[in-house]
């Protein structure tokens, strides 16, 4: 019934829109200029005119039918059948396994009268919604259609309409975002109830398994994050050591050096290495460059762990090196050519000129690219996952395994949990902590993005 | 040796006042952007310490013939130069040139001020430092100040030496990239309409600094005002369709030109 609803409002739409249209041009007869708006105008105003209070009515109406339904479909029940939510879900989930057909056992008497309330309340409601739906339409466009005239100002509606669709949408953005903080900061704010803040920021010791029973033994939990902290950095300093340098200087290759059809090849390639799925990367880590480090590792007599954050750290470079580069790229592209042609003017070289006159125009834009390509390795998951092991180590050693943020997020999430554990809601804190470094990385980028464009002119 | 060329005898016959030596020399120079033919076998020389100005419509190939002269064509990757242009009777496109040390002797100012976005001080250091021409902090501080000093900016700017040189006006601004572009003392410096981007009283100023400069510079200008080659220039060359016109004193040019074009173009008729 929704589907032939949407048809409907659809199908309206598009005729009341050539209504509009030919009504206006009939009126404009030869003279088109006589209109204060085009006729296509007219038409998208009767068309919105059709849409908007089809679309309302149904946000408004169909919550009420369905608790319309919900109510004829529950009052032959037994009243203790259906006294909480639990129970309610499970006798509709029955009368719509009824109603389809593939109900298993025999269906009991009352059971079959509530199915039958159910479906014919649902197909009275859904034509009176689909009725008033079209009759609200309708009278929206006939009042639209007399407004149509050469006086009208069709144009300007339409464009008062375009700037709330607009509205509209970054909003939704926005308050999607908004709700993902409220939600993480609501959890968070529980995991504190439970374990205090001061051990959670300063503990040295992360190990969040907690005894379910009391004669459980090796479950301390302990949630100190600064093993992670250390972790996530050492994997981040690695990543940027290895993305830093090549992408920057691969970015001065592509920008100032390579041909524009080098260029043309060049950069879509490397571009391609940010569309690599990540978890391909973590195999790559795991299986090919861990093995790598160990095996040469050892040859010199270092004692290398299987799972290092060497490893993962160099794999994390390679993922972020697009990012780096190719922003690079764009802000070096950015300097404009006459501040090139007068160091050139004055005998430099070329890597003089890049040395001394370009990097330093573009560094505010560098710095920024290097910001979000290291928020983005600390917001990696699955190459750590893959590659850097699970054990929280406080250590700095590369050689050794450690564990991140990311990593210790979706190992507690994973599998059956109890919800309300101080382990479960540790997740909710570490992504806390996450997204608030991340968030105080990009502010910080987004500053120095601010005062680049003021830097010259 | 008493045989004389029929020119000689004309430059004895006809002495030129003071026709003073050529610093740079164009034969024959054309330019391709591709396939595209922007100069056509252009020759002209060009007096030292004198100011020369280019004329002529845009397009006409003016920017053109003054980017050959410090090879700053070489840049474009698809722009090729021909026939042979000299420096002190030196090809400059001569493969054992090098183009970096031939920029330090040819100095330029653009149409656009250009200030790099560092300091006043470093703006003005930039060429000096790159060239070693440095000895110590000092030294490089005397540079500086004389640089400034000529371009006339030195009173304007010495309390702020430090601040950024794209905080400057653009009059100032225009005068702190001559200032650069003495401070490695060049003996040429090409400029390409150094105040098309400027108000009438920074032009009048950039103007009075490059009538300045004369004594110790040789100056290419291209200019798209009759008035301000009139007012700075001794020698002028009329470019059209990339080709040269005409070249002849100043003075001569604007009172009695032998070119129909040029003096069309002189008085406004076209262009």
């Amino acid at each position: 019934m929704t589907t032939a609803y949407f048809l409907i409002l659809a199908l309206l739409t598009v005729s009341w829109f050539l209504v509009g249209r030919q009504r206006a041009s009939s009126i404009a007869g030869a003279d088109p200029a006589s209109l204060h708006s085009l006729p296509s105008y007219h038409g998208l105003f009767l068309a919105a005119l059709i849409c908007l209070p089809m679309i309302l009515i149904f946000i408004v109406g169909a919550p009420l039918a369905e608790r319309y339904i919900e109510a004829r479909a529950f009052s032959g029940l037994d009243p203790a059948t259906i006294s909480d939510e639990l129970g309610r879900s499970a006798v509709l989930r029955d009368i719509q396994s009824v109603l389809a057909g593939n109900y298993a056992g025999t269906a009991t008497p009352e059971l079959t009268t509530a199915a039958s309330a159910y479906s014919s309340a649902a197909s009275i409601t859904s034509w009176l919604l689909l009725i008033a739906g079209i009759a609200a339409a309708l009278v929206a466009a006939m009042f639209g259609f007399r407004l149509i005239g050469p006086e009208f100002r069709a144009r300007n509606s339409v464009e008062r309409l375009v700037k709330y669709i607009l509205l509209a949408c970054s909003a939704i953005a926005v308050l999607t975002t908004v709700g993902i903080v409220f939600s993480v900061v609501f959890e968070t704010i529980q995991f504190f109830s439970k374990v205090n803040p001061i051990d959670f920021l300063f503990g040295l010791q992360w190990s969040p398994q907690t005894a379910i029973r009391a004669d459980q033994v090796g479950s301390s939990g302990a949630f100190g994050i600064v093993p992670l902290v250390t972790g996530t950095l050492l994997i981040t300093v690695i990543a940027i050591a290895v993305a830093g340098p090549l992408g920057l200087f691969a970015a001065i290759y592509m920008a100032e050096y390579a041909s524009p059809r080098t260029r043309s090849i060049v950069k879509p390639i490397l571009e391609i290495l940010a569309g690599i799925p990540t978890v391909v990367l973590g195999f790559f880590a795991a299986l090919t460059v861990a093995p790598f480090i160990r095996g040469s590792g050892e040859s010199i007599g270092l004692s290398v762990s299987s799972e290092s954050a060497l490893a993962a750290g160099l794999v994390m470079g390679m993922m972020i090196i697009p990012f780096v580069s190719s922003l690079s790229d764009d802000v070096i592209n950015a300097v404009p050519q006459s501040l090139r042609d007068g160091s050139y003017a004055m005998g430099a070289t070329k890597s003089e000129t890049i040395k001394k006159v370009i990097l330093p125009a573009a560094l505010p834009g560098i710095v920024s690219a290097f910001m979000l390509a290291i928020s983005r390795a600390v917001g990696e998951t699955m190459i750590v996952v893959m590659a850097a092991g699970l054990a929280a180590n406080l250590t700095f050693n590369p050689l050794e395994a450690v564990t991140t943020f990311t990593v210790q997020i979706k190992t507690i999430l994973v599998g059956d949990q109890e919800f309300d554990s101080a382990k479960t809601l540790s997740a909710f804190a570490l992504g806390f902590v996450l997204f608030f470094f991340t968030l105080v990385l990009n502010f910080i980028a987004l500053q120095i993005v601010k005062r680049y464009r003021e830097q010259y002119d | 040796m008493n045989m004389l060329s029929e020119v000689d005898v004309e430059k004895k016959l006809y002495p030129a006042p003071d026709q003073p030596k050529a610093k740079m020399k164009g034969d024959n120079v054309s330019v391709f952007y591709g396939a595209k033919q922007a100069l056509f076998g252009v020759s002209l020389d060009v007096p030292e310490k004198m100011v020369t100005a280019l004329i002529g419509p845009s397009g006409c190939g003016k920017s053109t013939f003054l980017r050959c002269l410090n090879r700053m064509n070489d840049t474009i990757s698809i722009c090729r130069v021909t026939g042979n242009i000299t420096l002190d009777n030196r090809d400059i496109y001569d493969p054992k040139i090098d183009v970096v040390q031939l920029r330090a002797r040819i100095g330029m100012v653009f149409q656009k001020p250009n200030p790099f976005p560092k300091s006043i001080f470093e703006n003005v250091a930039y060429g000096p430092r790159i060239h070693g021409l440095v000895k110590d902090k000092h030294h490089l501080d005397e540079i500086v100040e004389k640089s400034l000093q000529r371009a006339g900016l030195f009173t304007e700017v010495k309390d702020r030496l430090h601040e950024s040189g794209t905080g400057l006006s653009g009059g100032q601004q225009q005068r702190l990239c001559i200032a650069r572009a003495i401070a490695v003392s060049p003996e040429v410096i090409l400029m390409d309409e150094p105040c098309s981007a400027l108000d009438p009283i920074a032009t009048a100023k950039v103007e009075e600094l490059i009538d300045e400069l004369r004594e110790n510079y040789t100056i290419v200008i291209v200019t798209h005002s009759m008035q301000q080659a009139a007012r700075v220039s001794q020698r002028t060359a009329m470019f059209h369709l990339g080709n040269i016109v005409e070249v002849g004193d100043t003075e001569m040019m604007f009172t009695s030109p032998t070119e129909k074009r040029t003096q069309d173009y002189i008085t406004g008729r076209f262009g």
